[in-house]
Order: C-alpha cells, then sequence, then structure tokens
C-alpha cells in the first residue's frame, strides 16, 4: 500500500477543502477503497475520513424517499420505510456481499465501487485499460466467463458489481453530487458511463464532488418491484446475472414497466427495449420473454460469457413472473 | 531476509525481478508486514510465530529464487523510526483504551494482530472474502482487514479475546466447543463474533436463515453442520 496522510472531517466544507486536493480519496466504509489500496490499484497521497458528515437519514421526502450516502448498507435493508416503497432495492441490498460488508459498506460508496474483472485487480499487471489507460484489454480473448454482454467496447468488456445500482437504476433514482458550487442531480441512470474509448472515466462524479444522497421517487413501479441475483453460489457472490424489475398492473394489463439488469452490463443496465416490449401487454411469460429478447438482440458474447445472453433472458423472465404473481 | 522475500506477495511496489515469480501464480499467504518486536528476536527466543514466518519466508525463497531475474537481496535492517503519516489514535478493545501511534495504512486487523499483540483475530484473505477477521465495533460485525485502525478511535471494539467472562465462556464459545464447530479452528475467531452479533440481530430463526447470514464466514474445513447447530443451542439457551 503507498503511503498516505489520514484526516477526518466533521463538516460538508472541510470535506470540499480537503477532498479537492490532487490525489485525495473520500473513505466511508473502505471496503472497496481499502482493498484496492493494498494491491496498488488505488494509490491516493490523503485519505479523508467523512464517517462524521451528517449524512446517514433515511427518510420520506417530497415525492419519494432520500437515503444519505453515508447510510449503511444493513440500515438501508433493515428500513420498513425503503422496503415498503420500494422493495426492490432492500432485495438487492440484501443480496449483496455479507452481514459484515454491508454493515461497513456506504450507499455512497457502493455506488462508486470498482468493478471486479480480475484483470483490474490482476497482481501482475497485465494489460488493462481502466487501471492503465491504453495498455490494452486482457479478458477480451482471455478468461472472461464473469464479463459483460451488454455496452462492451473494444476496450473494456468489465462488468459494474453493484446490485443496489441496478436497482436505483429500474427505479428512476436520482443521485444528489456537492461539490465546491454546490448541489447537483443527476439521474442513477447517467451516473455510470460506457466504456467506449474511455473505460477509466466511469461515473459522473468530479474530483472533490461527494456523493450525498439517492433518491427514488414514489410510483407504482417502486412499490411493486423485485430483485433477483443469479449467481455461482448461494450467497456472498457477484451476480452472473440479476434483474430489477417494476411492474404497473391493471387487471393483468401491463401500463408500465421498469427494469434493468447487472451482472451482465458495463454499467447497471437500464433495459429500455424490455420496458418498451411489454407496454400494453397481457403479463405472461411469453410476453415476459419477448421483452428479453428484445433486450438481449443487442447482447455480444465474447466466448465464455455466451451463456449469460440466454441466462439474462430468463432471469428477466423470472424475475417478472415472480412479481406479476397471480396475474399472470 | 524476511521483510525482502514478503514484498514479493501479491501487495506493495513489484521489486525487480518480481513479475515472472507474480505471473508463475504461486500460492503464498496473504500480504504481512513483519512486526517491529520480531525483528529483534534472536534465535534463542524461537517463538512459535517466529519460527511459521521464518519458515514460510524459506519456502517462499526456495520458490523465488530460481525465477527472479535478479537475486532477492537481504534487507536492510529496519532502524526504529516513527511511522510514516504517524496518526495518533486511542482504541478501546476488550473494554481496554490503548493509545497508538500509527501509520494510517494499518489496518484495524494488523493493529490488533502487530500492535496489541491480540492474535485471536485471524488474518486468512485479508480482502474481505473470507470472515476470518471478524470482529465487533460498538456490538455490529465488521471484516476488520478492510478497514484503517485510525478509522475506529472512540468505538468499543470486541474481539474474540473480550468475550469471556474471566474464565466463563461466552455462550456461543461454549457451544462451538460441545457441538464441533470447527475442525482447524483457524476461521473460528470470526466466526463466533459472527454470530454473536447474528444472534443479537436475531437472524437466526431457522437452519436457511443462519446459513445465509452467517455465509459471510467461510470455514474450509466444512464444519458448517457443527457451526450451524452450535448457533441453534446458543440461541434456545438465551430464550
Amino acid at each position: 500500500m503507498h503511503p498516505f496522510d489520514f484526516a477526518r472531517v466533521s463538516d460538508v466544507a472541510h470535506a470540499m477543502t480537503s477532498g479537492a486536493r490532487p490525489s485525495a480519496k473520500f473513505i466511508a466504509g473502505g471496503t472497496n477503497l481499502v482493498d484496492l489500496m493494498k494491491c496498488d490499484v488505488e494509490r491516493p497521497a490523503h485519505v479523508v475520513d467523512i464517517n462524521a458528515l451528517p449524512l446517514a437519514q433515511i427518510e420520506r421526502v417530497a415525492g419519494g424517499i432520500r437515503i444519505g450516502a453515508l447510510a449503511r448498507m444493513s440500515d438501508v435493508a433493515a428500513s420498513a420505510l425503503v422496503n415498503e416503497h420500494a422493495p426492490a432495492i432492500v432485495q438487492a441490498l440484501l443480496a449483496s456481499a455479507s452481514p459484515q460488508l454491508r454493515n461497513a459498506a456506504s450507499i455512497g460508496g457502493n455506488l462508486m465501487q470498482r468493478t471486479r474483472c480480475p484483470y483490474f485487480r490482476e497482481l501482475t499487471w497485465t494489460p488493462c485499460n481502466k487501471r492503465d489507460p491504453g495498455s490494452g484489454c486482457s479478458a477480451i480473448g482471455g478468461e472472461n466467463r464473469l464479463h459483460a454482454i451488454l455496452g462492451t467496447s473494444e476496450h473494456c468488456i468489465a462488468t459494474h458489481p453493484s446490485d443496489l445500482a441496478v436497482a436505483v437504476a429500474a427505479l428512476d433514482g436520482v443521485i444528489t453530487l456537492h461539490g465546491p458550487r454546490g448541489d447537483r442531480k443527476v439521474a442513477a441512470v447517467d451516473f455510470h458511463l460506457l466504456p467506449g474509448n474511455t473505460p477509466h472515466l466511469e461515473h459522473a462524479l468530479k474530483h472533490g464532488e461527494l456523493i450525498t444522497s439517492v433518491f427514488i421517487p414514489d410510483s407504482s413501479h417502486a412499490r411493486r418491484s423485485a430483485y433477483l441475483k443469479v449467481r455461482d453460489r448461494a450467497s456472498y457472490e457477484f451476480a452472473i446475472a440479476s434483474a430489477a424489475v417494476g411492474l404497473d398492473i391493471n387487471a393483468g394489463t401491463i401500463r408500465s414497466a421498469r427494469i434493468a439488469l447487472g451482472g451482465v452490463g458495463t454499467k447497471p443496465w437500464r433495459a429500455r427495449f424490455a420496458e418498451a416490449a411489454l407496454v400494453g401487454q397481457r403479463a405472461s411469460t411469453d410476453a415476459f420473454r419477448a421483452a428479453g429478447e428484445a433486450e438481449l438482440k443487442a447482447a455480444h458474447g465474447y466466448g465464455q460469457n455466451d451463456f449469460k445472453i440466454e441466462l439474462a433472458k430468463r432471469t428477466l423472465v423470472r424475475a417478472l413472473s415472480d412479481l406479476a404473481g397471480g396475474a399472470v | 531476509m524476511i521483510k525482502m522475500v514478503m514484498m514479493v506477495k501479491r501487495c506493495g511496489p513489484a521489486p525487480p525481478g518480481a513479475r515472472f515469480a507474480r505471473a508463475s501464480r504461486m500460492t503464498l499467504p496473504p500480504c504481512y508486514t513483519p512486526p517491529d518486536d520480531e525483528e529483534t528476536d534472536t534465535p534463542d527466543d524461537p517463538s512459535r510465530r517466529s519460527f511459521v514466518i521464518g519458515s514460510a519466508a524459506a519456502a517462499a525463497a526456495a520458490l523465488v529464487s530460481p525465477l527472479s531475474a535478479t537475486p532477492v537481496t537481504t534487507a536492510q535492517p529496519a532502524a526504529k523510526s516513527p511511522p510514516v503519516n504517524a496518526t495518533k489514535v486511542a482504541l478501546n478493545v476488550n473494554g481496554k483504551t490503548h493509545e497508538l501511534v500509527l501509520d494510517p495504512r494499518t489496518t484495524l486487523l494488523d493493529a490488533l494482530r502487530e500492535h496489541l499483540d491480540l492474535t485471536g483475530t485471524k488474518k486468512g484473505c485479508d480482502q474481505g472474502a473470507c470472515g476470518s477477521c471478524t470482529v465487533l465495533i460498538d456490538g455490529r460485525r465488521y471484516n476488520s482487514c478492510l478497514t484503517l485502525a485510525v478509522m475506529h478511535g472512540g468505538q468499543k471494539i470486541t474481539t474474540i479475546e473480550g468475550l469471556a467472562n474471566g474464565d466463563r465462556l461466552d455462550p456461543v464459545q461454549a457451544a462451538f466447543i460441545r457441538n464441533d464447530g470447527f475442525q482447524c479452528g483457524y476461521c473460528t475467531p470470526g466466526q463466533i463474533c459472527s454470530a454473536v452479533a447474528l444472534l443479537k440481530e436475531g437472524h437466526a430463526t431457522n437452519d436457511a436463515e443462519i446459513r445465509e447470514w452467517m455465509s459471510g464466514n467461510i470455514c474450509r474445513c466444512g464444519a458448517y453442520e457443527g457451526i450451524v447447530a452450535a448457533i441453534k443451542e446458543a440461541r434456545n439457551a438465551s430464550v
């Protein structure tokens, strides 16, 4: 681990000045940052502890709920308010990591976590365009069973690992960022970036900015929502495919749907084609399958991960069928 | 010698010649920084830990040397100097407060083991994937390997050493013994700390729930049947 100096800040103004220094990093839970610092993938010169900032509230606000960026995953998962308003958020959190990690990890940090692509974390320093722009992608043509099939580029096929971010993207979440010039809001679907030619640029957050909260608007999709995660073992594992789904159904007919896929995209994958395919359809396995086909038409396998194309469709069908319940 | 060889593992900058050694995918224990007191160990004071570390280093050296482009050189004896970016922290561990001056890179796990000599908490994967380093902070369970010690001033930290009341074991400790909740025992301190928190959380209503909420603690021996039985016994004893 590279040396750094450490400071604890107790108000947002101090966080702004401390965090603005070049090579400064904010730390909350540290479960991802400390891990990556140990492998020298992250090498901040200054680490700023923001845990004393008053940003951990989970509260009802006009038009929805607001989750403070420093709320812990376990506390949000245990929140009756969040479960009533948006069960997919709670289910995504409970399917994440382990109880210990959920106690430590914050909501803001969860959205900021970096890919689990083994080449990104690789200790032999194999090429990786995220870690070392321009060096190449080792996963294309390498071990890529766990990699993305949607949103990939010739420079990067790494998945985004967060479950929570998938549910937030599906339910039209809005992320509030605080910077030296005040607050700004970014739609969750625009927060994470496609790799394109610049896979090292992963999100809309600028250096020195801080995520302060995540807003989930009231909607019938949020109230009737669910998260299904498919993984290589029953628990404590990242997704190979997942689906966050929300349905607005009236007398068996789908008025509208909200869908995002996880474990298959280079970013939390809002599935607009699948959503469009469901509007006005009777809730049925056939309709759900057609939605999956519509979304995965653009998917591209890289050999070992070809199976994810079919798996993503089946994951979506099961998530929607379970959610529609008696309506199917 | 020890220090140099240890650097060839998966943390820290690669010394010259280390590339081939790393690429060969050797299985080596996690990153380890010898504590100050260990470097002053004399041959007539062979503690078990020094022996184990020395053996691992010798084994690693045997693997590394033939593959290295340049020979592994002997490290300079470490001078006693203040830590880099020295940061003060008062850690309250098992009811006792310790004033420490640490390099902020020190994880809570390393502070416990190497600075406070509380070696009951184990270093398994050192990357949050096994749970053997689980401790309680203000009653909640955490992986002590993924957090910095300097972040925990003023909090109440409980390790496996702090669970028993004098000679009386915590009911979870006693239940692990009665139910064979371990084989080699390496993951056990983490399992027990995790189980204590699990019972407090109320996540032990049935076997499936226990298994899900204990999934952050891996047992390579596969003593899971005994672990679940121990947790159920401790749960039943406390109602």
